[in-house]
Protein backbone atom coordinates (compact mmCIF):
# COMPACT_ATOMS: atom_id res chain seq x y z
CA UNK A 1 0.00 0.00 0.00
CA UNK A 2 2.00 3.02 -1.22
CA UNK A 3 1.60 6.40 0.50
CA UNK A 4 1.83 9.47 -1.70
CA UNK A 5 1.55 13.20 -1.04
CA UNK A 6 -1.38 14.70 -2.95
CA UNK A 7 -1.41 18.52 -2.92
CA UNK A 8 0.51 18.44 0.35
CA UNK A 9 -1.67 15.82 2.08
CA UNK A 10 -0.61 12.21 2.68
CA UNK A 11 -2.79 9.52 1.05
CA UNK A 12 -2.47 5.75 1.25
CA UNK A 13 -3.87 3.78 -1.70
CA UNK A 14 -4.11 0.10 -2.70
CA UNK A 15 -1.22 -1.37 -4.74
CA UNK A 16 -1.62 -0.83 -8.48
CA UNK A 17 -3.79 2.29 -8.11
CA UNK A 18 -3.26 4.89 -10.84
CA UNK A 19 -2.60 8.50 -9.91
CA UNK A 20 -5.87 9.35 -11.74
CA UNK A 21 -7.79 7.14 -9.30
CA UNK A 22 -5.85 8.60 -6.37
CA UNK A 23 -7.05 12.10 -7.32
CA UNK A 24 -10.61 10.94 -6.58
CA UNK A 25 -9.64 8.85 -3.53
CA UNK A 26 -7.89 11.76 -1.84
CA UNK A 27 -9.31 14.93 -3.37
CA UNK A 28 -12.02 16.31 -5.64
CA UNK A 29 -10.85 14.16 -8.57
CA UNK A 30 -9.46 17.12 -10.55
CA UNK A 31 -6.04 17.07 -12.17
CA UNK A 32 -5.42 20.53 -13.58
CA UNK A 33 -6.72 24.02 -14.28
CA UNK A 34 -7.46 24.84 -17.94
CA UNK A 35 -6.19 27.92 -19.81
CA UNK A 36 -9.49 29.71 -19.06
CA UNK A 37 -9.42 28.73 -15.38
CA UNK A 38 -11.75 25.71 -15.29
CA UNK A 39 -10.86 22.73 -13.12
CA UNK A 40 -10.62 19.55 -15.17
CA UNK A 41 -10.62 15.85 -14.35
CA UNK A 42 -9.43 12.77 -16.30
CA UNK A 43 -11.62 12.19 -19.36
CA UNK A 44 -10.38 9.33 -21.56
CA UNK A 45 -8.67 7.19 -18.92
CA UNK A 46 -6.22 5.91 -21.51
CA UNK A 47 -3.48 8.40 -22.31
CA UNK A 48 -5.16 10.25 -25.18
CA UNK A 49 -6.84 13.44 -23.95
CA UNK A 50 -4.12 14.85 -21.62
CA UNK A 51 -6.79 16.26 -19.26
CA UNK A 52 -5.21 14.27 -16.41
CA UNK A 53 -1.78 15.83 -16.56
CA UNK A 54 -0.40 16.59 -13.12
CA UNK A 55 2.95 17.47 -11.67
CA UNK A 56 4.65 14.37 -10.22
CA UNK A 57 7.96 14.94 -8.45
CA UNK A 58 8.55 18.03 -10.59
CA UNK A 59 7.68 16.45 -13.93
CA UNK A 60 4.49 16.75 -15.93
CA UNK A 61 2.98 13.26 -16.23
CA UNK A 62 -0.31 11.66 -17.21
CA UNK A 63 -2.13 10.60 -14.05
CA UNK A 64 -4.07 7.85 -15.86
CA UNK A 65 -0.89 6.11 -17.05
CA UNK A 66 1.15 6.47 -13.88
CA UNK A 67 0.94 4.09 -10.93
CA UNK A 68 1.13 5.47 -7.38
CA UNK A 69 4.47 4.92 -5.67
CA UNK A 70 5.57 5.40 -2.09
CA UNK A 71 6.72 8.96 -1.39
CA UNK A 72 5.52 10.37 -4.74
CA UNK A 73 4.56 14.09 -4.67
CA UNK A 74 1.54 14.87 -6.84
CA UNK A 75 0.43 18.48 -7.45
CA UNK A 76 -2.81 19.37 -9.26
CA UNK A 77 -2.46 23.15 -8.99
CA UNK A 78 0.02 25.28 -10.89
CA UNK B 1 24.16 6.87 -27.68
CA UNK B 2 23.76 4.26 -30.42
CA UNK B 3 20.23 3.00 -31.10
CA UNK B 4 18.88 -0.24 -29.67
CA UNK B 5 18.61 -2.82 -32.47
CA UNK B 6 15.76 -5.28 -32.88
CA UNK B 7 14.34 -7.51 -35.59
CA UNK B 8 10.69 -6.76 -34.85
CA UNK B 9 9.38 -3.69 -33.04
CA UNK B 10 5.75 -3.88 -31.92
CA UNK B 11 3.93 -0.74 -30.79
CA UNK B 12 1.00 -1.54 -28.47
CA UNK B 13 0.63 -4.48 -26.05
CA UNK B 14 -3.12 -5.07 -26.34
CA UNK B 15 -4.53 -8.33 -27.75
CA UNK B 16 -3.12 -7.57 -31.23
CA UNK B 17 0.37 -6.69 -30.00
CA UNK B 18 0.57 -9.67 -27.62
CA UNK B 19 -0.58 -12.08 -30.35
CA UNK B 20 1.89 -10.54 -32.82
CA UNK B 21 4.75 -10.94 -30.34
CA UNK B 22 3.88 -14.57 -29.62
CA UNK B 23 3.63 -15.41 -33.33
CA UNK B 24 6.90 -13.68 -34.21
CA UNK B 25 8.66 -15.22 -31.20
CA UNK B 26 8.18 -18.71 -32.65
CA UNK B 27 11.11 -17.80 -34.94
CA UNK B 28 14.49 -16.73 -33.61
CA UNK B 29 13.70 -13.04 -34.13
CA UNK B 30 14.42 -10.54 -31.35
CA UNK B 31 11.29 -8.62 -30.45
CA UNK B 32 10.69 -5.37 -28.62
CA UNK B 33 7.10 -4.86 -27.41
CA UNK B 34 6.43 -1.28 -26.39
CA UNK B 35 3.32 0.23 -24.80
CA UNK B 36 2.53 3.52 -23.09
CA UNK B 37 0.61 1.90 -20.21
CA UNK B 38 2.32 0.68 -17.05
CA UNK B 39 0.96 -2.86 -17.61
CA UNK B 40 0.46 -4.95 -20.77
CA UNK B 41 -3.08 -5.87 -21.93
CA UNK B 42 -4.38 -2.90 -23.92
CA UNK B 43 -7.96 -1.76 -23.47
CA UNK B 44 -10.02 -4.89 -22.97
CA UNK B 45 -7.40 -6.55 -20.76
CA UNK B 46 -6.44 -3.47 -18.79
CA UNK B 47 -5.18 -4.71 -15.44
CA UNK B 48 -5.47 -2.92 -12.09
CA UNK B 49 -6.68 -3.21 -8.51
CA UNK B 50 -10.35 -3.24 -9.61
CA UNK B 51 -9.93 -5.28 -12.83
CA UNK B 52 -10.73 -8.94 -13.40
CA UNK B 53 -8.72 -10.48 -16.21
CA UNK B 54 -9.93 -13.60 -18.04
CA UNK B 55 -7.67 -16.66 -17.94
CA UNK B 56 -6.94 -16.31 -21.68
CA UNK B 57 -5.48 -12.85 -21.09
CA UNK B 58 -3.33 -13.91 -18.16
CA UNK B 59 -1.85 -16.90 -19.94
CA UNK B 60 -1.17 -15.01 -23.18
CA UNK B 61 0.47 -12.20 -21.23
CA UNK B 62 2.63 -14.64 -19.26
CA UNK B 63 3.74 -16.54 -22.35
CA UNK B 64 4.70 -13.35 -24.17
CA UNK B 65 6.36 -11.44 -21.35
CA UNK B 66 8.19 -14.56 -20.16
CA UNK B 67 9.54 -15.37 -23.63
CA UNK B 68 13.33 -15.03 -23.86
CA UNK B 69 13.14 -13.33 -27.30
CA UNK B 70 10.73 -10.64 -26.15
CA UNK B 71 11.73 -7.42 -24.39
CA UNK B 72 8.72 -5.56 -22.96
CA UNK B 73 8.99 -1.79 -22.53
CA UNK B 74 6.01 -0.63 -20.44
CA UNK B 75 5.22 3.03 -19.82
CA UNK B 76 7.01 3.94 -23.06
CA UNK B 77 5.68 6.18 -25.81
CA UNK B 78 6.78 6.93 -29.35
CA UNK B 79 7.98 10.51 -29.72
CA UNK B 80 9.27 10.83 -33.27
CA UNK B 81 10.62 9.11 -36.32
CA UNK B 82 14.42 9.34 -36.16
CA UNK B 83 15.45 8.30 -39.65
CA UNK B 84 14.91 5.14 -41.70
CA UNK B 85 13.52 2.24 -39.64
CA UNK B 86 14.22 4.13 -36.41
CA UNK B 87 11.89 5.55 -33.76
CA UNK B 88 12.66 7.84 -30.86
CA UNK B 89 10.90 6.62 -27.70
CA UNK B 90 10.68 7.82 -24.09
CA UNK B 91 9.83 6.25 -20.72
CA UNK B 92 9.66 7.86 -17.29
CA UNK B 93 13.46 7.81 -16.96
CA UNK B 94 15.03 8.28 -20.38
CA UNK B 95 14.68 8.75 -24.12
CA UNK B 96 16.37 6.48 -26.68
CA UNK B 97 16.23 5.29 -30.27
CA UNK B 98 15.15 1.86 -31.47
CA UNK B 99 16.17 0.64 -34.93
CA UNK B 100 14.03 -2.17 -36.34
CA UNK B 101 13.93 -4.45 -39.32
CA UNK B 102 10.11 -4.85 -39.22
CA UNK B 103 7.58 -2.67 -37.44
CA UNK B 104 4.11 -3.86 -36.35
CA UNK B 105 1.66 -1.15 -35.34
CA UNK B 106 -0.90 -2.43 -32.82
CA UNK B 107 -1.93 0.95 -31.47
CA UNK B 108 -5.61 0.07 -31.01
CA UNK B 109 -8.50 2.48 -30.94
CA UNK B 110 -9.71 5.36 -28.84
CA UNK B 111 -13.20 6.57 -28.08
CA UNK B 112 -14.93 9.13 -30.22
CA UNK B 113 -15.67 11.90 -27.71
CA UNK B 114 -18.08 14.50 -29.04
CA UNK B 115 -18.56 17.94 -27.48
CA UNK B 116 -21.90 18.81 -25.85
CA UNK B 117 -22.78 21.54 -23.35
CA UNK B 118 -21.20 20.77 -19.97
CA UNK B 119 -18.87 18.01 -21.18
CA UNK B 120 -15.86 19.70 -19.58
CA UNK B 121 -17.36 19.42 -16.07
CA UNK B 122 -15.50 17.16 -13.63
CA UNK B 123 -17.61 14.00 -13.39
CA UNK B 124 -17.91 13.59 -17.17
CA UNK B 125 -15.66 10.93 -18.74
CA UNK B 126 -15.61 8.68 -21.79
CA UNK B 127 -17.64 5.46 -21.53
CA UNK B 128 -14.69 3.13 -22.00
CA UNK B 129 -12.76 5.89 -20.24
CA UNK B 130 -14.73 5.39 -17.05
CA UNK B 131 -14.23 1.63 -17.30
CA UNK B 132 -10.47 2.14 -17.63
CA UNK B 133 -10.38 4.55 -14.68
CA UNK B 134 -12.39 2.15 -12.50
CA UNK B 135 -10.10 -0.78 -13.31
CA UNK B 136 -7.18 1.37 -12.17
CA UNK B 137 -8.84 2.04 -8.81
CA UNK B 138 -11.31 4.94 -9.27
CA UNK B 139 -13.97 4.63 -6.54
CA UNK B 140 -17.61 4.49 -7.79
CA UNK B 141 -19.32 2.64 -4.92
CA UNK B 142 -22.87 3.97 -4.30
CA UNK B 143 -22.49 6.62 -7.01
CA UNK B 144 -25.31 7.17 -9.53
CA UNK B 145 -24.05 6.77 -13.11
CA UNK B 146 -25.44 7.61 -16.52
CA UNK B 147 -23.64 5.83 -19.36
CA UNK B 148 -24.30 7.26 -22.82
CA UNK B 149 -23.13 7.21 -26.40
CA UNK B 150 -23.06 4.18 -28.63
CA UNK B 151 -21.92 0.60 -29.05
CA UNK B 152 -21.39 -2.51 -26.93
CA UNK B 153 -18.75 -0.70 -24.89
CA UNK B 154 -21.58 1.06 -22.99
CA UNK B 155 -22.70 -2.33 -21.66
CA UNK B 156 -19.16 -3.44 -20.86
CA UNK B 157 -18.53 -0.19 -18.99
CA UNK B 158 -21.82 -0.54 -17.08
CA UNK B 159 -20.91 -4.09 -16.07
CA UNK B 160 -17.53 -2.99 -14.66
CA UNK B 161 -19.12 -0.04 -12.82
CA UNK B 162 -21.87 -2.15 -11.30
CA UNK B 163 -19.40 -4.83 -10.27
CA UNK B 164 -17.59 -2.12 -8.33
CA UNK B 165 -20.70 -0.94 -6.50
CA UNK B 166 -22.07 1.83 -8.73
CA UNK B 167 -25.77 2.38 -9.33
CA UNK B 168 -26.50 2.59 -13.07
CA UNK B 169 -29.47 4.93 -13.50
CA UNK B 170 -29.51 4.98 -17.32
CA UNK B 171 -27.68 3.53 -20.31
CA UNK B 172 -28.44 5.76 -23.30
CA UNK B 173 -27.71 4.17 -26.70
CA UNK B 174 -28.12 6.59 -29.60
CA UNK B 175 -28.82 3.85 -32.18
CA UNK B 176 -32.45 3.07 -32.93
CA UNK B 177 -34.10 0.04 -31.41
CA UNK B 178 -34.49 -1.71 -34.77
CA UNK B 179 -30.76 -1.48 -35.55
CA UNK B 180 -29.71 -2.80 -32.13
CA UNK B 181 -32.29 -5.60 -32.26
CA UNK B 182 -31.10 -6.56 -35.75
CA UNK B 183 -27.55 -6.77 -34.46
CA UNK B 184 -28.58 -8.84 -31.43
CA UNK B 185 -30.46 -11.23 -33.73
CA UNK B 186 -27.20 -11.88 -35.60
CA UNK B 187 -25.22 -12.69 -32.47
CA UNK B 188 -25.86 -16.47 -32.59
CA UNK B 189 -23.51 -16.53 -35.60
CA UNK B 190 -20.72 -15.67 -33.18
CA UNK B 191 -21.50 -17.90 -30.19
CA UNK B 192 -18.78 -16.62 -27.88
CA UNK B 193 -19.92 -13.03 -28.41
CA UNK B 194 -23.52 -14.03 -27.70
CA UNK B 195 -22.63 -15.05 -24.18
CA UNK B 196 -20.57 -11.93 -23.68
CA UNK B 197 -23.39 -9.59 -24.75
CA UNK B 198 -26.19 -11.22 -22.87
CA UNK B 199 -24.39 -11.29 -19.59
CA UNK B 200 -24.01 -7.55 -20.20
CA UNK B 201 -27.64 -6.70 -20.94
CA UNK B 202 -29.27 -4.29 -18.58
CA UNK B 203 -32.68 -3.06 -17.38
CA UNK B 204 -31.73 0.62 -17.66
CA UNK B 205 -30.80 0.27 -21.35
CA UNK B 206 -32.63 2.69 -23.69
CA UNK B 207 -32.14 2.82 -27.45
CA UNK B 208 -32.85 5.97 -29.51
CA UNK B 209 -31.56 8.01 -26.57
CA UNK B 210 -28.71 10.49 -26.50
CA UNK B 211 -27.20 13.10 -24.24
CA UNK B 212 -28.15 16.77 -24.75
CA UNK B 213 -26.21 18.38 -21.90
CA UNK B 214 -24.27 17.70 -18.73
CA UNK B 215 -25.73 19.83 -15.92
CA UNK B 216 -23.94 21.41 -12.96
CA UNK B 217 -21.79 24.43 -12.12
CA UNK B 218 -18.45 23.26 -10.69
CA UNK B 219 -19.08 19.56 -11.02
CA UNK B 220 -21.60 17.27 -12.69
CA UNK B 221 -25.02 17.12 -10.99
CA UNK B 222 -27.22 15.63 -13.70
CA UNK B 223 -27.77 14.93 -17.36
CA UNK B 224 -30.37 16.10 -19.88
CA UNK B 225 -31.24 13.39 -22.39
CA UNK B 226 -33.31 13.12 -25.52
CA UNK B 227 -34.99 9.79 -24.77
CA UNK B 228 -36.93 8.35 -27.69
CA UNK B 229 -38.08 11.88 -28.61
CA UNK B 230 -38.78 13.17 -25.07
CA UNK B 231 -36.51 15.41 -23.06
CA UNK B 232 -35.72 14.02 -19.61
CA UNK B 233 -33.37 15.07 -16.83
CA UNK B 234 -31.63 12.54 -14.62
CA UNK B 235 -29.63 13.37 -11.47
CA UNK B 236 -26.28 11.58 -11.30
CA UNK B 237 -22.74 11.71 -9.93
CA UNK B 238 -21.04 10.68 -13.14
CA UNK B 239 -21.73 10.70 -16.86
CA UNK B 240 -19.67 8.32 -18.99
CA UNK B 241 -20.16 9.18 -22.65
CA UNK B 242 -18.44 7.75 -25.74
CA UNK B 243 -19.68 7.45 -29.31
CA UNK B 244 -17.89 4.30 -30.43
CA UNK B 245 -14.26 3.73 -31.35
CA UNK B 246 -11.92 5.33 -33.85
CA UNK B 247 -8.61 3.79 -34.94
CA UNK B 248 -5.35 5.18 -33.54
CA UNK B 249 -3.88 5.62 -36.99
CA UNK B 250 -1.77 8.74 -36.32
CA UNK B 251 1.60 7.03 -35.85
CA UNK B 252 1.11 5.00 -39.04
CA UNK B 253 -0.08 8.12 -40.85
CA UNK B 254 3.02 10.00 -39.73
CA UNK B 255 5.21 7.16 -41.08
CA UNK B 256 3.47 7.50 -44.45
CA UNK B 257 1.06 4.55 -44.27
CA UNK B 258 -2.06 4.91 -46.42
CA UNK B 259 -5.46 5.16 -44.76
CA UNK B 260 -8.75 3.56 -45.63
CA UNK B 261 -11.82 5.00 -43.90
CA UNK B 262 -9.72 6.53 -41.09
CA UNK B 263 -7.94 3.21 -40.38
CA UNK B 264 -4.52 2.01 -41.54
CA UNK B 265 -4.98 0.23 -44.86
CA UNK B 266 -3.55 -3.33 -44.88
CA UNK B 267 -3.32 -6.28 -47.28
CA UNK B 268 -3.88 -9.99 -46.54
CA UNK B 269 -0.56 -10.17 -44.61
CA UNK B 270 -1.58 -7.14 -42.51
CA UNK B 271 1.15 -5.20 -44.37
CA UNK B 272 0.61 -1.45 -44.75
CA UNK B 273 1.50 0.57 -47.85
CA UNK B 274 4.99 1.21 -46.37
CA UNK B 275 7.46 -1.67 -46.88
CA UNK B 276 8.31 -3.47 -43.63
CA UNK B 277 5.48 -1.85 -41.66
CA UNK B 278 2.49 -3.98 -40.59
CA UNK B 279 -0.68 -3.03 -38.75
CA UNK B 280 -3.05 -5.26 -36.76
CA UNK B 281 -5.97 -4.90 -34.39
CA UNK B 282 -8.14 -1.85 -34.08
CA UNK B 283 -5.69 0.63 -35.64
CA UNK B 284 -6.52 -1.15 -38.91
CA UNK B 285 -10.29 -1.06 -38.29
CA UNK B 286 -12.63 -1.70 -35.40
CA UNK B 287 -13.54 -5.33 -34.78
CA UNK B 288 -13.19 -6.43 -31.15
CA UNK B 289 -10.57 -8.50 -29.37
CA UNK B 290 -11.00 -11.77 -31.33
CA UNK B 291 -10.27 -10.01 -34.60
CA UNK B 292 -7.36 -8.16 -32.98
CA UNK B 293 -5.86 -11.47 -31.80
CA UNK B 294 -6.02 -13.18 -35.18
CA UNK B 295 -4.78 -10.12 -37.08
CA UNK B 296 -1.91 -9.76 -34.62
CA UNK B 297 -0.90 -13.39 -35.13
CA UNK B 298 -1.02 -12.99 -38.93
CA UNK B 299 1.15 -9.86 -38.77
CA UNK B 300 3.63 -11.53 -36.39
CA UNK B 301 4.06 -14.57 -38.61
CA UNK B 302 4.26 -12.49 -41.80
CA UNK B 303 6.84 -10.12 -40.31
CA UNK B 304 9.25 -13.01 -39.69
CA UNK B 305 8.59 -14.58 -43.10
CA UNK B 306 6.37 -17.46 -41.94
CA UNK B 307 3.74 -16.96 -44.61
CA UNK B 308 2.07 -20.40 -44.47
CA UNK B 309 1.42 -19.99 -40.74
CA UNK B 310 -0.06 -16.56 -41.41
CA UNK B 311 -2.24 -17.80 -44.26
CA UNK B 312 -3.63 -20.63 -42.12
CA UNK B 313 -5.37 -17.93 -40.06
CA UNK B 314 -7.17 -16.16 -42.91
CA UNK B 315 -10.46 -18.04 -42.50
CA UNK B 316 -10.62 -17.20 -38.82
CA UNK B 317 -9.96 -13.57 -39.62
CA UNK B 318 -12.74 -13.48 -42.25
CA UNK B 319 -15.23 -14.77 -39.69
CA UNK B 320 -14.48 -12.00 -37.19
CA UNK B 321 -14.44 -9.38 -39.95
CA UNK B 322 -18.07 -10.34 -40.54
CA UNK B 323 -18.82 -9.61 -36.90
CA UNK B 324 -17.08 -6.23 -37.18
CA UNK B 325 -19.18 -5.26 -40.21
CA UNK B 326 -22.44 -6.14 -38.44
CA UNK B 327 -21.35 -4.11 -35.42
CA UNK B 328 -20.40 -1.04 -37.41
CA UNK B 329 -23.68 -1.06 -39.32
CA UNK B 330 -25.83 -1.40 -36.21
CA UNK B 331 -24.24 1.46 -34.29
CA UNK B 332 -23.90 4.04 -37.10
CA UNK B 333 -24.20 7.53 -35.62
CA UNK B 334 -27.42 9.56 -35.76
CA UNK B 335 -26.84 12.88 -37.64
CA UNK B 336 -28.62 14.70 -34.76
CA UNK B 337 -25.40 14.24 -32.76
CA UNK B 338 -23.72 16.85 -34.95
CA UNK B 339 -25.99 19.47 -33.41
CA UNK B 340 -25.17 18.86 -29.72
CA UNK B 341 -22.55 21.59 -29.32
CA UNK B 342 -23.81 25.17 -28.95
CA UNK B 343 -21.85 28.34 -29.80
CA UNK B 344 -20.06 28.48 -26.44
CA UNK B 345 -19.41 24.74 -26.03
CA UNK B 346 -15.64 24.14 -25.88
CA UNK B 347 -14.56 21.84 -28.70
CA UNK B 348 -10.82 21.93 -27.98
CA UNK B 349 -10.32 21.18 -24.29
CA UNK B 350 -6.57 21.80 -24.38
CA UNK B 351 -6.78 25.38 -25.67
CA UNK B 352 -10.40 26.09 -24.60
CA UNK B 353 -11.63 26.89 -28.10
CA UNK B 354 -15.42 27.22 -28.46
CA UNK B 355 -17.58 25.91 -31.29
CA UNK B 356 -18.34 29.47 -32.50
CA UNK B 357 -14.62 30.10 -33.12
CA UNK B 358 -14.50 27.15 -35.52
CA UNK B 359 -17.76 27.06 -37.36
CA UNK B 360 -16.95 29.84 -39.87
CA UNK B 361 -13.83 28.16 -41.27
CA UNK B 362 -13.48 26.08 -44.42
CA UNK B 363 -11.01 23.46 -43.21
CA UNK B 364 -9.00 22.06 -40.31
CA UNK B 365 -5.73 23.82 -41.16
CA UNK B 366 -7.27 27.26 -41.39
CA UNK B 367 -9.35 26.74 -38.24
CA UNK B 368 -6.27 25.54 -36.35
CA UNK B 369 -4.14 28.53 -37.28
CA UNK B 370 -6.90 31.00 -36.44
CA UNK B 371 -8.04 29.45 -33.16
CA UNK B 372 -5.25 27.14 -31.87
CA UNK B 373 -7.81 24.30 -31.87
CA UNK B 374 -5.86 21.04 -31.97
CA UNK B 375 -2.53 22.67 -31.13
CA UNK B 376 -2.58 21.81 -27.43
CA UNK B 377 -1.25 18.85 -25.48
CA UNK B 378 -3.50 16.17 -26.99
CA UNK B 379 -2.40 17.28 -30.46
CA UNK B 380 -5.90 17.03 -31.85
CA UNK B 381 -6.51 13.41 -30.82
CA UNK B 382 -9.81 14.41 -29.19
CA UNK B 383 -10.87 17.59 -31.03
CA UNK B 384 -9.50 16.47 -34.43
CA UNK B 385 -11.81 13.47 -34.42
CA UNK B 386 -14.66 15.64 -33.16
CA UNK B 387 -14.29 18.27 -35.92
CA UNK B 388 -14.01 15.50 -38.48
CA UNK B 389 -17.40 14.30 -37.29
CA UNK B 390 -18.91 17.79 -36.93
CA UNK B 391 -17.56 19.53 -40.02
CA UNK B 392 -16.12 16.71 -42.15
CA UNK B 393 -12.57 18.15 -41.90
CA UNK B 394 -9.83 15.57 -42.43
CA UNK B 395 -7.13 15.93 -39.74
CA UNK B 396 -3.60 16.22 -41.09
CA UNK B 397 -0.87 13.69 -40.25
CA UNK B 398 0.58 14.51 -36.82
CA UNK B 399 3.98 16.14 -36.57
CA UNK B 400 6.62 15.15 -34.06
CA UNK B 401 6.77 15.10 -31.14
CA UNK B 402 3.78 12.71 -31.34
CA UNK B 403 3.23 13.18 -27.64
CA UNK B 404 4.62 15.81 -25.26
CA UNK B 405 8.27 14.91 -24.63
CA UNK B 406 11.11 16.07 -22.40
CA UNK B 407 13.83 18.25 -23.89
CA UNK B 408 16.51 15.64 -23.02
CA UNK B 409 14.64 13.10 -25.15
CA UNK B 410 14.37 15.45 -28.11
CA UNK B 411 18.10 16.07 -27.86
CA UNK B 412 18.64 12.38 -28.74
CA UNK B 413 17.52 13.36 -32.25
CA UNK B 414 20.30 15.98 -32.46
CA UNK B 415 22.95 13.42 -31.43
CA UNK B 416 22.34 11.33 -34.49
CA UNK B 417 21.82 14.04 -37.08
CA UNK B 418 24.87 16.10 -36.07
C1 LIG C 1 -11.44 2.51 -23.39
C2 LIG C 1 -11.78 1.22 -24.10
C3 LIG C 1 -12.33 0.15 -23.38
C4 LIG C 1 -12.65 -1.05 -24.02
N1 LIG C 1 -13.21 -2.06 -23.29
C5 LIG C 1 -13.61 -3.20 -23.93
C6 LIG C 1 -14.26 -4.25 -23.24
O1 LIG C 1 -14.50 -4.16 -22.03
N2 LIG C 1 -14.66 -5.36 -23.92
C7 LIG C 1 -14.42 -5.48 -25.28
O2 LIG C 1 -14.79 -6.50 -25.88
N3 LIG C 1 -13.78 -4.51 -25.96
C8 LIG C 1 -13.39 -3.38 -25.33
N4 LIG C 1 -12.81 -2.37 -26.04
C9 LIG C 1 -12.55 -2.61 -27.46
C10 LIG C 1 -11.09 -3.04 -27.52
O3 LIG C 1 -10.37 -1.96 -28.03
C11 LIG C 1 -10.76 -4.28 -28.31
O4 LIG C 1 -11.61 -5.32 -28.02
C12 LIG C 1 -9.29 -4.74 -28.12
O5 LIG C 1 -8.74 -4.29 -26.90
C13 LIG C 1 -8.49 -4.24 -29.27
O6 LIG C 1 -7.18 -4.72 -29.18
P1 LIG C 1 -5.96 -3.99 -29.86
O7 LIG C 1 -4.78 -4.82 -29.51
O8 LIG C 1 -6.24 -3.72 -31.28
O9 LIG C 1 -5.86 -2.55 -29.20
P2 LIG C 1 -5.78 -2.03 -27.69
O10 LIG C 1 -6.28 -3.04 -26.75
O11 LIG C 1 -6.39 -0.69 -27.72
O12 LIG C 1 -4.21 -1.87 -27.43
C14 LIG C 1 -3.42 -0.85 -27.99
C15 LIG C 1 -2.32 -0.49 -27.02
O13 LIG C 1 -1.36 0.34 -27.66
C16 LIG C 1 -1.04 1.42 -26.84
N5 LIG C 1 -0.55 2.50 -27.71
C17 LIG C 1 -1.26 3.16 -28.67
N6 LIG C 1 -0.49 4.06 -29.29
C18 LIG C 1 0.73 3.99 -28.72
C19 LIG C 1 1.96 4.69 -28.93
N7 LIG C 1 2.08 5.65 -29.87
N8 LIG C 1 3.00 4.38 -28.13
C20 LIG C 1 2.89 3.40 -27.21
N9 LIG C 1 1.76 2.70 -26.97
C21 LIG C 1 0.69 2.99 -27.72
C22 LIG C 1 -2.32 1.71 -26.11
O14 LIG C 1 -2.15 2.45 -24.93
C23 LIG C 1 -2.83 0.31 -25.83
O15 LIG C 1 -2.31 -0.23 -24.65
C24 LIG C 1 -12.43 -1.18 -25.41
C25 LIG C 1 -11.88 -0.10 -26.13
C26 LIG C 1 -11.56 1.09 -25.51
C27 LIG C 1 -10.98 2.24 -26.32
S1 LIG D 1 -7.37 10.78 -18.76
FE1 LIG D 1 -7.02 11.24 -20.86
S2 LIG D 1 -4.85 11.20 -20.92
FE2 LIG D 1 -5.25 10.59 -18.91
Amino acid sequence: MPELILDGRPLRVPDGTSVAAALALGGDGCARTSVSGQRRAPLCGMGICQECRVNIDGRRRLACQTLCRDGMHVETRP
Amino acid sequence: MSPEQTDVLIIGAGPAGLAAALAAASSTARIVLLDDNPLAGGQIWRDGPQAELPEQARSLRERVLGHPNVRHCPGTRVIASAGPNTLLVEDAERGWQIRYDKLILCTGARELLLPFPGWTLPGVTGAGGLQALIKAGLPVRDQALVIAGSGPLLLASAATARHNGARIVRIAEQAARGAVAGFAAQLPRWPHKLLQSFSLFDRQYRTGTHVLAALGSDRLEGVRLSQQGNIVEVACDRLACGFGLIPNSQLGQALGCALEQQALAVDGWQATSVAGVYAAGECSGFGGSELALVEGAIAGHAAVGEHPAAQALWTRRARWQGFARALNRAFALNPALKALATADTLVCRCEDVAYAELSGHVGWREAKLASRCGMGACQGRVCGAAVQHLFGWQPSAPRPPFSPARIETLLCLEDISS
